[in-house]
């Protein structure tokens, strides 16, 4: 009986300890940014690794999850009689909802895992602990550039994302299915709202975008140094970042447009 | 890859996200830069607004000439109070005119239309309309018709 209670306290404390950890780090992480001069190639490097090889993965979503809205809109609003209203609904889904959220996904599982499976192997080959030996912060020259650029990537993932998505479902449902093309801009504009709609999924993205690269280079920094504790920090990436994300889109739809 | 083809890859997706964000801005979201401008408020009280949003659009003769503000209750007369923001180059608006809510299509949103009147006289900031027409209820025009009356 003590003993389960004991093992209970247990995982509260490692747990709260994690949080904690994770939260120094974050503190290290971002108010250590590098020169300029130092930092910025290495954040170009990592903008490419991160932002630039995970565009065709989201270009191809973006475009079949527009197409995919586009005929299941039509389906369903052609029984209405309002099948112009299509635009309105591919564009609002989209920018609001499915653009921040399935791109944060991808983006978990795309990049993070190969952030945290990239920075695991720095510290099992101890990479890291001879950067230090040589004087060099690893959490500056590792860790900041591959934060920055997972925050600075996934807004301009999740727009392209939208884009290519009511691009999409124009490709179905105003070529395919013969919704007249006016109509479909028309009532996407009249129902569209910058600040409402296409900021807070902005907003959305950026938060997203934190909590991915956080999580995954978190995961990597602080894994077991070993094959078992990488593949197992890995994983861990893609679930709690899914979760998270899942979790925050919550979170965040109810305060942004829970005000009825 | 070398250093610099890096940073012409990087500064190419930065521009695709950029064009992205005017895509949304201009063409799905309908901004216009003209659209900020100055706007002057204009009231209306309803007996029933329906189904009424802010951020709907008041129109007249079919042409959107600005948007609703909000809807609060006018608490002495139990009437829906709607401010609405009008371009402020719509300043010759006849102030016998009434402000009428109506539906676009059968299930379309609401909005408000101004039916112009005839007196010399304009409205002026802060002005409320005189005569006023409730949203259309459905479920009490088919009971007034089933009950006779």
């Amino acid at each position: 009986m003590m003993n389960q209670i004991a093992a209970l306290g247990r995982i509260g404390i490692e747990t709260v300890a994690s949080f904690g950890r994770a939260s120094q780090f974050l503190a290290g992480v971002v108010f250590g940014v590098p020169r300029p001069s130092v930092g910025f190639p290495l954040l170009i490097r990592q903008l490419y690794a991160v932002g630039v090889l995970s565009l065709a993965i989201v270009v191809v979503s973006g475009l079949f999850i527009g197409m995919v809205l586009g005929l299941q809109g039509y389906t369903i609003l052609s029984d209405f009689g309002s099948e112009a209203a299509i635009g309105q609904m591919i564009a609002l889904t989209l920018v609001r909802e499915l653009a921040p959220v399935v791109t944060a996904l991808l983006f978990a599982g795309r990049a993070g895992s190969a952030l945290t499976a990239e920075i695991g192997l720095m510290k099992a080959t101890e990479q890291l602990s001879s950067m230090e030996m040589m004087g060099v912060d690893p959490l500056r020259r590792v860790i900041a550039p591959r934060l920055w650029a997972g925050f600075l990537a996934m807004p301009v993932l999740a727009m392209i994302f939208s884009v290519v998505g009511v691009l999409g479902g124009m490709l179905v449902g105003v070529e395919w299915l013969g919704v007249f093309e006016g109509s479909y801009w028309g009532n996407m504009q009249a129902s569209v709202d910058f600040v409402d709609d296409v900021v807070n999924g902005i907003i959305k993205s950026v938060v997203f975008g934190f909590v991915c690269a956080w999580i995954a280079v978190y995961q990597g920094y602080d894994c077991v140094p070993t094959s078992a504790g990488i593949s197992s920090a890995t994983t861990k990436t893609v679930v709690y970042s899914s979760l998270a994300v899942l979790g925050l889109d919550f979170v965040l739809t109810a305060v942004m447009f829970g005000n009825f | 890859m070398a250093q610099r083809t890096t940073e012409i890859v990087v500064g190419l997706f930065m521009v695709a996200g950029l064009a992205a964000l005017m895509f949304l801005a201009l063409q799905v979201s309908g901004l216009s830069p003209k659209s900020a401008g100055a706007t002057y408020t204009l009231y209306a009280n309803f007996n029933d607004t329906g189904g009424l949003a802010p951020r709907g659009k008041v129109s007249m003769a079919g042409v959107t000439v600005g948007t609703i503000e909000s809807i609060t209750l006018d608490k002495e007369t139990f009437q829906a109070r709607v401010a609405m923001s009008i371009n402020k180059n719509m300043d010759n608006i006849p102030a016998d005119s009434a402000a009428v809510i109506r539906t676009s299509g059968i299930l379309g949103e609401q909005y408000i239309d101004i039916s112009i009147g005839g007196d010399m006289e304009s409205l002026k900031a802060g002005d409320a309309f005189y005569t006023t027409q409730s949203a259309m209820n459905l479920e009490r025009m088919i009971s007034n018709f089933a009950s006779g009356r």
